[in-house]
């Protein structure tokens, strides 16, 4: 890999990239559906390497009101994870969680954020524990915060975090749906670039 | 009809009379607008860092304050303008999250606004609006026909500086 970044990925690291996504993302997706008893659906993970300036937009509207939930990424690689809900899919899931009608306006007490860094804490937790069992890496979440601002803002502090070691960023983007195919949210897991290598060579693939 | 130009992040541009430069979604990064009101030029740098000393991977200047200002201030002298003309305003370096670890990124917003001042003081441009800092993100919109900077958030209002 060169000194600015992700640029050179072939279509192989690509697929490999796109199977950690898809392993990680199915454990969380599992979890989370366990934990709203529902069904919960998620896409083929679409990797992006991207250069900053096309970060804000990585989820279209970066002006957009979301909740994001941020955790570092510990152990033998680091880098952050992030999921990101829109203020629809927050309200269903929170009032799902605490068995109210889904209509009832949502209020970010210290209970619902607490409620919401738990989901992030979970997805989190799972992701990395599928990927650690793939790996045979030990990785485990950091502590989840949480934020609710513009799209933008948020996508921007795990690129930060990066932006010293490389002129782009990798996001690993997964989608979950509910079982009614209403967009719930996006999970990335964002590597730090050291531990792409990391990854690739667990996997046998560097 | 002006054109309302998009500055990504670790980039900049400049503009003149009568278009207009805005970022969108400004988080821990800070927006630097230069404004030369005599020619009606104007700049806009969107920076992640506050320096790239000591930092590998340094090829995208438009990344750090203290190459991305001084590029940007290049840029605008190349369209005609001149440094004791400018005035600045700056937004951003916000802290998005409230980290309980301690981490790499914590307070890079308020270090991104401090290297910012220090290198518009370093070229005796006057800060003439300062919003940066608070928990929030920001969209920015800096108009070339009068210098006039606004600033858009989440609740906490809208601005003009």
């Amino acid at each position: 890999m060169n000194e600015s970044g992700f640029e050179e990925l072939n279509s192989f690291q690509m697929d490999v990239l796109r199977e950690i996504g898809n392993i990680g993302a199915g454990n969380a997706a599992t979890a989370l559906a366990k934990m709203l008893d529902r069904k919960i659906d998620m896409k083929v993970p679409k990797i992006k390497v991207m250069q900053f300036e096309e970060v804000s937009e990585v989820l279209g509207d970066s002006e957009e009101m979301v909740v994001g939930i941020l955790l570092g990424v510990l152990g033998d690689i680091t880098g952050s994870i992030m999921f990101v809900l829109d203020m629809n899919a927050t309200r269903l899931m929170v009032n799902n969680m605490f068995g109210k009608h889904t209509d009832v306006e949502l209020e970010f007490d210290e209970m619902t954020c607490s409620a919401i860094q738990e989901v992030g804490n979970i997805l989190a937790g799972s992701y990395l524990s599928a990927l650690s069992t793939l790996t045979n890496l030990n990785i485990m979440p950091d502590v989840p915060c949480m934020a609710v601002d513009m799209a933008g803002a948020l996508l921007s502090v795990p690129a930060i975090a990066q932006a010293k070691a490389s002129d782009t960023v990798l996001y690993i983007e997964n989608e979950f749906f509910d079982g009614h195919d209403s967009m719930l949210g996006d999970l990335f897991l964002i590597p730090d670039e050291g531990s792409y290598t990391i990854l690739m060579k667990a996997l046998g693939v560097a | 009809m002006e054109n309302i130009i998009k500055v990504g992040m670790a980039d900049w541009k400049v503009a003149a009379h009568p278009d207009a430069l805005t970022t969108l979604g400004l988080g821990s990064c800070v927006g630097i607008c230069l404004y030369d009101g005599k020619r009606k030029i104007i700049g806009m740098a969107h920076i992640m860092l506050p320096s790239s000393d000591l930092v590998r991977a340094n090829a995208n200047r438009a990344k750090f304050a203290d190459t991305g200002i001084p590029d940007m201030v290049d840029a605008m002298l190349r369209m005609g303008s001149d440094v004791r003309g400018m005035t600045a305003k700056i937004a951003g370096g916000a802290q998005m999250f409230a980290y309980s670890s301690g981490s790499d990124i914590i307070r890079i917003g308020a270090r991104n606004a401090e290297a910012t001042r220090e290198i518009l003081a370093g070229y005796r441009i006057p800060i003439l609006a300062d919003d940066t800092g608070g928990t929030f993100g920001r969209t920015i919109e800096f108009y070339a026909c009068d210098g006039r900077l606004m600033v858009k958030t989440i609740g906490h209002g809208v601005k003009t500086l």
